[in-house]
């Protein structure tokens, strides 16, 4: 173990519940589709805010609005935001929201827009944004110990090299991150098919490896039912294919470099649900990157490790997303895109523990405040997981 | 320079690294997991990313990466030819 690791420190808000934030985001929240123009009416107003619009959130029932409801209020809570407008076009779910976000003690305010229309709304709105940005602007960074930052990995338009160098890459970080404390997430369900029984061997005690067999079960029996003929069509994408890779096992081989070769899984988490302590978690979750984000940011994640193959785009409005690549097409065609390269792996130039090193290097520049490729280019993919129809 | 890379001895395909691979290239592998190269002759033009296959493989035989179980072979393929969704598929779905 690197004992000076253990030691390092990054520059954070600290927030009121006492985690501690990367960013410091005033965020304009609508709950439903009918709420977006008058939150990004606010965003424009005031200088500072960011909306973030979204399709749902009218006449879901059941599990599926629950997930709604722990998706909004995560994303508010996360410590990368600093304070949070609520709108809803009725006040009992704009309340609902804001009262769960305001559990942590930040700044939250709500406004309805039935019975003032949008321009009243909006009024109100923006003179609470406009309280709030100015305030945040005055919070200062302090110094932080490395086990308060909450780490999430996903990977997208992967290909083979994925599998041999940005992946394993993560993996090496991951396995360094583990003993110090720090909180790490990983997930995608139907993407470890195939290789379910290798990190089935890899969680802590049989509770843990009976509850992630339980939600890896689930989800193939989700697929069985919805599928026309295989998942050929999709798993493998299209993409995955072009870059090489043929299989849903390799792939999912692949995807299971991120998570190292010593950290154990410690538990198995709901989609958007909060870790309740250090260590590695697995999250049942869709393989889509940007729900899959959304959901890492939602559950209170705050620096996010992407690697890519193809040259995945992503980003997330609250989390700062890191894209390494080792596929030295992408990272000379899309460099823009790639805050990490480390396509030296494949040629011997670079061991993964050099790998391993550029990218917790990446991780506490990126904590400090330097914007990743994503948050400079403005992609803020903020998507909502849907489990089923509405009503 | 390194032209593929093999995870670990046992597997049967590698996967390209480089970009402009062709047929009759000679190439240079890097297994990772020994530490070892070895030599191949590209018997396929193959893209930056795809794999090749490093020892024969008869039809239905389990295709091994990662020394795990990636798929089955569907049509026979020799060492040195580009190994992919024409010749080989998931067991899974």
């Amino acid at each position: 173990m690197d004992m000076s690791l253990g030691r390092s420190t990054f520059r954070g808000y600290k927030r009121e519940n006492g985690r501690v934030g990367v960013r410091n985001h005033v965020v304009i929240l609508p709950v439903d589709d009918l709420s977006n123009a008058a939150a990004l009416a606010v965003e424009n107003n005031i200088k500072g805010t960011m909306a973030l619009p979204h399709p749902y959130g009218r006449l879901q029932f059941g599990a599926d609005l629950e997930l709604h409801f722990r998706t909004l209020i995560g994303t508010g809570s996360n410590p990368n935001v600093a304070a949070v407008v609520v709108i809803c076009i009725e006040d009992k779910w704009a309340k609902k929201v804001a009262d769960g976000i305001a559990a942590t003690g930040k700044p939250v305010a709500w406004f309805g827009i039935e019975q003032h229309g949008d321009h009243d709304t909006i009024m109100r709105a923006s003179r609470k944004a406009k309280e709030f940005v100015q305030w945040a602007s005055e919070l200062k960074r302090e110094e932080r110990p490395l086990k308060e930052l909450w780490v999430s990995t996903k990977c997208g338009e992967s290909d083979t090299t994925s599998g041999c160098g940005a992946n394993p890459t993560v993996g090496n970080a991951f396995d360094k991150l583990y003993p110090h404390g720090v909180t790490m997430v990983f997930g995608e369900t139907t993407e470890l098919t195939g290789g379910e029984h290798l990190v089935a061997a890899r969680c802590r005690t049989d509770e843990v490896r009976k509850k992630f067999q339980f939600v890896f079960d689930r989800y193939q029996q989700v697929v069985d039912r919805h599928k026309t003929s295989d998942l050929m069509d999709s798993q493998p994408t299209k993409g995955n294919i072009e870059g090489g890779l043929t299989t849903i096992e390799e792939k999912a081989l692949g995807n299971i470099q991120k998570i190292g070769r010593q950290c154990l899984v410690d538990g198995v988490l709901d989609k958007a649900e909060m870790p309740t302590g250090p260590g590695l978690w697995f999250m049942d979750s869709s393989s889509a990157a940007a729900e899959m984000v959304t959901l890492c940011a939602a559950a209170g994640f705050v620096v996010h490790f992407f690697p890519t193959g193809q040259g995945n785009v992503i980003g997330n409005p609250i989390l700062p997303v890191i894209k390494l690549s080792a596929n030295p097409r992408t990272v000379r065609t899309m460099s823009e895109h790639i805050d990490v390269d480390v396509s030296g792996l494949l040629q011997r130039q670079m061991t993964p523990d050099q790998a391993g090193d550029k990218l917790i290097e990446c991780m506490f520049r990126t904590a400090n405040g330097r914007l990743t490729a994503a948050e400079a280019l403005g992609h803020r993919e903020f998507v909502l997981t849907r489990l089923y129809e509405s009503a | 320079m390194i032209h593929f890379v093999v995870h670990d001895e046992g597997d049967s395909v590698g996967v390209v690294v480089v970009e402009g691979v062709k047929a009759g290239q000679k190439l240079t592998g890097w297994i990772m997991d020994q530490d070892r190269e070895i030599q191949m002759d590209a018997k396929s033009d193959i893209p930056i990313g795809h794999k090749l296959a490093i020892k024969p493989l008869a039809k239905d035989a389990t295709v091994i990466k990662y020394g795990v179980d990636i798929g089955r072979v569907v049509a026979a393929i020799q060492p040195g030819e580009h190994a992919h969704v024409h010749n080989i598929k998931t067991k899974r779905w």
